[in-house]
């Protein structure tokens, strides 16, 4: 097999002991299926226990252990072990970064090793929310720093000297009164067997001596192997003996196989084994769909069997799904009062007292995260054991879903990260590694990979949800609003854990829509109910999509109507420079975290939102056919936003220039967050102008890339900036840099087309309208 | 029976000659370097060279490569030293690095033939290749880096 990214160690001796190297599983608590699945932190906690957030409100918390994270071989080079998955925002990179720098290594020195799915030991695995660095920044300081001063005290024993006095730095330990120095490898060995450093003598270094944090000279780990094809990630893992599998699944949510004949598909040369997966029972959480597997002796001999397969489909309830009927149903639903999830003032009163009143409704169709690399699992389940080799976001949701199918025990459940070819929420949940499993048992254990075809990843997604915005705004006589009353109607991610839910959960109410940061006197806010008839599940930035879609193009609606200019009407409606508490504004989520600490700073938003004008020179002369944009978010406690110009022609949209600015409070690795940013740039277009999810007789009407229509390179503006806003210091808190790039691109593009046109478009995606 | 080489080696093949190069060359060969991303040649994640140029893995039979001569990722350059990996790793142009691959061939071969391509050079030969991260502005950035390096070794 490939040696693939394990965190196995050789001859680690700091960490190392029996540790690293035992391949064994330490006996994980298994997770309440809610717990693990659904973000924690919520206020809503029982009252009598401690509210928790940030890093310990999440499943099985943090470890700053350095036995955990970091190992010394007796060489000196260094391997930290990343406990969160790779998926293209870097992590690997910028963990190793943290750690090198409290140790005092030199780069060139030091490997990363991926964690298996444990987090008894590395705390949670959990990749999303935009929190790896947020949560583990300062626990792998620690780690760092206990590793360095432990080096630091073995060479202070040997050498006779006070630990005081030695310095561990440039890869070196160094006595300067007696001008004595080694390397790492001749100490690594005795420093790990000292007891760990007293967490109050922990001296994290200052910021001052920061040779990686805050640079931008550090290239990516993974660089050499990603540029020559030896990358591993979940679809390249190779065993001896290894089948290969692919399933057909029922078409529509909900539906079961009526009666199969797989002859022809036996006949395939090179087909093994044609048999049927029970579908799960509802909620169908992160459990397998069913359907027909075909496993074969290559997957090109699996995929011509199943062609060959001859199934009847039982629909289910599921199979009148239509997206036209749907949104109108939601278009219904929007149009009357329901139940208030934020209610400020007396916003009846001031809408019938109003001067001017304003309407929009807005449409946001389903969406599929499509990472390139469609999800694939390699398993192994023999002898009483599951060995699986997967790209996951979520390594223990795994192993607990394969124990729980399998019904092993968690010691006898191995789930090995590889490197993910994008993740952007789909591999958070982990249906298809427990495929994969079910496919070796019934192989009598030979290994097995399952891989998903695009077919398979875009019609059988966990889709972004699909929702109506609907906002009405009363004007006073310059133009400001007086009262805001908004009603989201989208079926909820909520629905896949508890059949039948239809309300959004505070986490989604908390992206946006309740925590509007307006200085209006009258709000209220309404989520009338909405039934999922697909799975609905994250994607990159979730309901911050719909919600910033809407309520940053209502604000140009209200600019517009007020004749002001959009950016300073923004500005304004922001209103003055102050610090909102969550909780006042009736979101109980706060992105999990502590609301005394992560607070809405209007002015950091409204800083955001100059920097882009800046940047994209917000008001100068265009020429004919082009318009400015513009649109300020804040989600995942970082603030964004972004303007754009675009053009527009007969043909469509073309985005000609595209300014983002983020404040993302310290910046931990600038060039990784430049690169998160212009990728959110890149996919907030293709959600903007092109991609859409459809349904009809339950089935999407999108199959492939040929009809799935995402952003291209020759649609990516040709000019791209990006505007990172500096923190004061290295000790605020970190917001989130992965997903609050994407949210405002599409209302900063709406806002640009109807600058260029006078045509404003309040359906995704807008291409639509220039197609017909 | 078809032959034809793969990185320089000898191979023959006799068994369904329909089979996408694409799976023979991770399946059988374990040359996982080729991605699978879209099995109908629109997203470019597949591309290999056969007699230097940019073809789609995915749906090119292997009775298309009789007598000729298959490159991959793995054998574009020695050492990963060919002007656009080195370009790419300089640019830090990857982000989960999936289709990296298949961008880096198409680049490689634009390039043979294109040695100073204009932006529009780069959308026209570039289009076909998705990358879901959104790396496209450094993929143009890194290719023009490449053909200066080309240009001045």
């Amino acid at each position: 097999m490939r040696p693939g990214i394990a965190a196995d160690a050789k001859t680690q001796a700091l960490g190392a002991s029996s540790e690293l190297s035992r391949r064994t599983v330490l006996g994980a608590a298994a997770a309440l299926i809610v717990s693990a699945a659904l973000p924690t932190g919520s206020l809503a906690q029982e009252s009598n226990a401690p509210l928790k957030f940030g890093r310990d409100a999440m499943p099985n918390g943090w470890r700053d252990d350095p036995r955990v994270f970091v190992a010394i071989d007796r060489e000196g080079i260094v391997t930290v072990t990343c406990h969160r998955s790779e998926m293209g925002q870097g992590v690997r990179t910028s963990i190793a970064m943290t750690v090198a720098e409290e140790l005092g290594a030199e780069w060139s020195k030091v490997r990363i090793a991926q964690a298996w799915g444990d987090e008894t030991r590395f705390g949670n695995q959990d990749t999303d929310g935009s929190r790896s660095l947020r949560h583990f920044f300062m626990p792998l300081r620690r780690a760092g720093a206990a590793a360095r001063i432990m080096l630091e005290q073995a060479a202070a024993k040997e050498w006779g000297v006070s630990a005081s006095e030695v310095r561990a730095e440039d890869h070196m330990l160094r006595h300067a009164a007696s001008g004595r120095e080694a390397g790492w490898g001749e100490f690594a060995e005795r420093a790990a067997r000292l007891p760990l450093p007293d967490e109050k003598s922990l001296t994290l270094r200052p910021a001052a001596e920061f040779r990686y944090l805050g640079k931008d000279h550090t290239g990516l780990i993974d660089n050499h192997d990603i540029t020559t094809g030896k990358a591993t990630y979940g679809i390249d893992v190779r065993l001896d003996g290894l089948l290969y599998a692919v399933i057909a699944r029922p078409p529509v949510f909900g539906g079961a196989v009526k009666s199969f004949d797989g002859a022809a598909a036996m006949k395939v040369p090179g087909v093994l084994k044609v048999f049927a997966i029970e579908p799960s029972p509802p909620p169908t959480e992160f459990n397998p769909l069913g359907g027909i597997a075909v496993v074969a002796k290559n997957t090109w001999a699996a995929i011509k069997g199943r062609e060959a397969l001859k199934i009847e489909w039982n629909d289910g309830p599921n199979g009148s799904y239509d997206s036209a009927a749907f949104r109108a149903s939601l278009e219904d639903a929007a149009r009357k009062p329901a139940k208030p999830v934020r209610a400020d003032g007396d916003v009846d009163a001031a809408l019938a007292g109003a001067t001017k009143r304003v309407v929009g409704e807005y449409y946001i169709p389903h969406l599929a995260q499509a990472p390139m690399e469609p999800p694939a699992a390699t398993a192994r389940v023999a002898n009483g054991t599951c060995e699986v080799w997967t790209c996951t976001q979520a390594p223990q949701a795994t192993h607990d879903r394969l124990a729980k199918r399998l019904g092993l025990k968690p010691d006898q459940v191995r789930v090995n990260v590889t490197l993910l070819g994008g993740g952007f929420g789909r591999k958070s949940k982990p249906d298809y590694v427990v495929e994969a499993a079910l496919c070796s048992q019934a192989m009598d254990g030979a290994p097995v990979k399952l891989t998903w075809t695009r077919e398979d990843d875009i019609q059988h997604s966990y889709y972004h949800t699909v929702s109506v915005e609907r906002i009405e705004a009363a004007l006073d006589e310059k133009g400001m609003p007086t009262a805001w009353l908004h009603r989201s109607v989208a079926p909820t991610i909520g629905s896949i854990f508890v059949d039948g839910a239809k309300n959004e959960l505070p986490f989604e109410l908390g992206m946006g829509l309740v925590n509007l940061p307006f200085a209006i006197p009258n709000v209220r806010i309404e989520n009338p109910e909405a039934a999922a008839h697909v799975r609905i599940g994250w994607f990159r930035s979730v309901s911050n999509i719909p919600h910033a879609f809407a309520i940053q193009s209502f604000v140009a609606e209200l600019a517009h109507a007020a004749s002001r200019d959009p950016k300073e009407y923004l500005l304004e409606l922001i209103g003055p420079d102050r610090i909102l508490d969550a909780v006042k504004l009736g979101d109980v989520w706060n992105y999990g975290e502590d609301p005394s600490v992560y607070r809405l700073d209007t002015a950091r938003l409204k800083r955001a939102i100059d920097a882009a004008a800046t940047g994209i020179g917000w008001g100068r002369k265009l020429e004919k056919g082009r318009g400015l944009g513009i649109a300020g978010h804040y989600s995942f406690v970082t603030y964004t936003a972004v303007a754009a110009e675009v053009e527009v022609t007969d043909g469509g949209i073309a985005v000609r220039q595209v300014d983002i600015a983020i404040d993302c409070g310290p910046q931990v690795n600038p060039e990784r967050i430049r690169s998160q940013m212009e990728g959110a740039v890149v996919m907030g277009m293709g959600l903007a102008l092109s991609a859409e999810i459809s349904f009809k007789n339950g089935r999407a009407e999108q199959g492939n890339f040929d009809a799935y229509d995402l952003t291209r390179i020759d649609a990516a503006p040709r000019i791209l900036n990006v505007h990172l806003l500096p923190a004061t210091t290295f000790d605020r808190p970190l917001g989130g840099v992965g997903e609050p790039g994407v949210p405002p691109v599409a209302p900063a593009i709406a806002n640009a087309v109807f600058a260029a046109t006078g045509k404003r478009i309040r359906a995704l995606p807008l291409n639509k309208e220039f197609s017909a | 029976m078809v032959d034809f080489t793969v990185n320089g080696t000898d191979k023959s093949y006799d068994g369904d000659e329909a089979m996408p190069l694409l799976w023979y060359l991770r399946d059988e060969l374990g040359l996982t370097g080729t991605k699978f991303g879209c099995g109908i040649a629109a997203c470019g994640a597949c591309t290999i060279h056969i007699d230097g140029e940019a073809v789609r893995g995915c749906v090119t039979p292997i009775s298309a490569a009789a007598g000729k001569a298959v490159v991959t990722i793995e054998a574009l350059s020695k050492d990963g030293d060919h002007p656009v990996q080195i370009a790419w790793r300089e640019l830090n142009v990857a982000q989960c690095g999936y289709c990296q691959p298949g961008q880096m061939m198409q680049a490689a071969a634009l390039l043979a033939t294109t040695p100073e391509p204009t932006d529009d050079d780069i959308d026209e030969q570039m289009y076909g290749n998705l990358c879901r991260c959104g790396t496209y502005p450094r993929i143009r950035a890194a290719i023009k880096l490449a053909a200066a390096k080309a240009a001045r070794p």
